[in-house]
């Protein structure tokens, strides 16, 4: 399950329909082992492109050397789907490297609604997790 | 020649759960190699045909080595050496 503040959602959702039609990512990170997504960090798409997402190298670099000088990890790592559904594709499977983290993915397909899922992927296996909206988080 | 590398975690199954490990190489190549002997397995996790993956990214001292030479980028003593993964996917 991911427990996740309204708070973050809403900011996710947002990323991805600024975005649009590129697809958006990021991640949210949260203090190591808490399974707490406590700090928005959204990220440049380098690809730039509505059917694919990297972080830019020099970016990631950046990324990871904060989150480990702040002890904290990759608990959410998200991105849009901008054309198709809220799944992970052989591609988004392929490329998961965090098996601790929950992969959120958002669609911005329909222009009402945007579609908000959470998946494990580890392995190359996928499993589809329930989502809990809460108010507030704390550490 | 002490080379000090960062392995990220869904590699640390290669290093006995080790995040830094120490290696030997004048070239990234070579480091692989020296890497490869102490935990069999990792190179493959890092080349294939006899490049660096695509989707795997390495620094030496926070230069990514994509514009330091690829797989021959030159190592000296004391240089610290990062791996990780790109954060990618598609539609």
């Amino acid at each position: 399950m991911l427990v996740i503040d309204q708070l973050t959602v809403d900011a996710i959702t947002a990323h991805a329909r600024l975005d649009h039609p590129d697809e958006a990512c990021g991640v949210v990170a949260g203090p190591i082992g808490s399974d707490r997504p406590l700090r928005f960090i959204p990220m440049v798409n380098a690809a730039r492109s509505p059917t694919f997402y990297e972080f830019d190298s020099k970016d990631l670099l950046k990324l990871y050397r904060e989150m480990d000088a702040l002890d904290e990890e990759p608990v959410v790592i998200y991105h849009s789907h901008t054309a198709t559904q809220a799944y992970p594709s052989r591609t988004d499977i392929s490329y998961a490297s965090e098996p601790n983290a929950h992969y959120v993915l958002v669609s911005t397909r329909e222009d009402d609604e945007t579609e908000f899922r959470s998946f494990r992927i580890v392995d190359g296996h996928v499993t589809e997790e329930p989502v809990n909206i809460v108010t507030g988080l704390v550490e | 020649m002490a080379i000090e590398v960062s392995i990220p975690t869904i590699l640390r199954t290669y290093t006995d759960g080790a995040k830094s490990v120490e290696a030997a190489g004048a070239t990234l190549s070579e480091l692989i190699a020296d890497l490869e002997a102490q935990f069999p397995g990792l190179a493959d996790r890092l080349v294939e045909d006899g490049s660096l993956r695509r989707f795997v990214n390495i620094y030496i001292n926070d230069e990514d080595v994509r514009f330091l030479g690829g797989i021959d980028a030159p190592l000296t003593d004391g240089d610290n050496v990062t791996v990780l993964p790109a954060v990618a996917g598609g539609a």
